[in-house]
């Protein structure tokens, strides 16, 4: 029997997507056709299938999250996530894979917010996969030249003494803006902090949640 | 329509930087299996050399630019990752038409036509 | 790294990592990367001559002109070495 969850939100607040009870479309039919052909030549595995969408599914904010209180309390940390941010990364414990990673840190005089214009590049080895807005026409093409106008949409305003740094992933890097930390708190753990951290304030679209959001 | 790119000075639509275009769209979605197998059939096949990322997007960009509105991200992909295998010879297209077609025999939803 | 750079103006066809926006614009670079493969070989499965990968800082006036938001505001993108050229070049 089908099963209705149409007007149900999934569990991080989003609606699913039509999939499984609607009518079989062409490209479902050859995203089908393509796997069961891989599957038998030998190039993968329904297992290697499978261990791939665990390990995607695994990647959430929250790993970005866990790296920018990190970088917030641990000086050594933080210089290591500048010098090079894969491998501080990939120390930390997490699998972000060939990624190529760049941490880009805000400031009072300046805000960092990633785009990639020419397609949808993003650190999803750390942060999973992109929010559809990143992969929408109007933040690609509006960020690098209204960027301002874009933040305001995301409800960020910030005074034009703040410089903003619109980072276009045009090739192997990926970006991570690690954001300025919240005043107010002073002695928090690095769990308290990371719950702080949303994924927008990771993107640049956002700022972290205020102290009291935690209260 | 003020979001189009000119392309007779041979500027393509996928490079959309600069463009004018409208609010960005805030409503989100979770994935569908079917569009988190085509992210790992990408993720595998590009990892054991078949085809790089360059490769899928190039497919993607060589769509017509109406394709970005009618086609949604994963159907893109599964489009490139496609024809990236043909052009590998891992696939042939004769196979590919071959067994969509016994697939649509299966029945008339994913959950039903995906597990056969 | 601080050297001023143009974005060579060229519109070839194809698969091309440098956005259009930014042809023809000066810069500075920020820090030099890589070597990567050339992408513009890999996607049409050529093996890909390395190539530097440069990432450079434009100001939003360089690039945008007169309609520039704000224009000390900046825009940072990685371009491969041979689509820049010595910002002095003529």
């Amino acid at each position: 029997m089908p099963h209705d969850h149409h007007n149900h939100l999934s569990p991080s607040g989003h609606p699913f997507r039509a999939d499984n009870d609607h009518p079989l479309s062409y490209w479902q039919t050859m995203e089908i056709a393509v796997r069961e052909l891989l599957i038998e030549k030998g190039v993968t595995t329904a297992a290697e299938i499978a261990r791939q969408i665990d390990a995607m599914d695994n990647r959430t904010p929250a790993n970005g999250a866990a790296v920018v209180a990190r970088a917030w309390t641990d000086p050594d940390f933080r210089a290591a996530l500048q010098h090079d941010a894969s491998v501080a990364t990939s120390e930390m414990g997490f699998d972000i894979g060939p990624m190529k990673l760049i941490a880009v840190e805000n400031t009072a005089d300046l805000h960092n917010i990633v785009v990639c214009t020419l397609c949808s590049c993003y650190p999803r080895n750390l942060l999973g996969l992109p929010p559809d807005w990143y992969k929408s026409r109007a933040y690609r093409s509006r960020t690098v030249r209204e960027p301002r106008r874009v933040l305001a949409e995301f409800g960020v305003t910030l005074p034009e003494t703040t410089q903003i740094r619109v980072h276009d992933s045009t090739a192997d890097m990926r970006y991570v803006v690690i954001p300025a930390r919240p005043d107010g708190t002073d002695g928090w753990s690095t769990d308290d902090l990371a719950h702080l951290v949303t994924r927008d304030s990771m993107v640049g679209t956002g700022l972290p949640k205020s102290p009291d959001a935690l209260a | 329509m003020t979001d189009t790119i000119p392309q007779a000075d041979g500027h393509r639509w996928h490079d959309m930087g600069g463009a004018a275009a409208g609010e960005v769209p805030l409503a989100d979605h979770d994935f569908a299996l079917w569009e988190k197998r085509v992210d790992a059939l990408m993720i595998l096949c590009s990892a054991k050399g078949h085809f790089t990322v360059d490769g899928l997007r190039r497919a993607l960009e060589d769509m017509p630019p109406s394709s970005f509105e009618e086609l949604s991200y994963y159907e893109r992909w599964i489009a490139s990752v496609s024809q990236n295998l043909v052009e590998a010879g891992v696939l042939t297209t004769f196979e590919i038409g071959e067994r969509m077609s016994a697939i649509r025999e299966r029945g008339q939803t994913y959950g039903d036509a995906a597990d056969g | 790294m601080g050297s001023r750079v143009r974005v060579r103006n060229d519109m070839p066809p194809g698969h091309i990592r440098t956005p259009a926006y930014l042809r023809g614009k000066c810069g500075v670079i920020e820090r030099t990367l890589g070597p990567f493969a050339n992408p513009e070989e890999l996607a049409y499965r050529h093996s890909g001559a390395p190539l530097a990968l440069h990432r450079v800082r434009f100001t939003m006036a360089e690039v945008w002109g007169a309609t520039a938001e704000i224009p000390t505001d900046t825009i940072e993108a990685e371009i491969y070495a041979h689509w820049l050229e010595p910002a002095d070049a003529a």
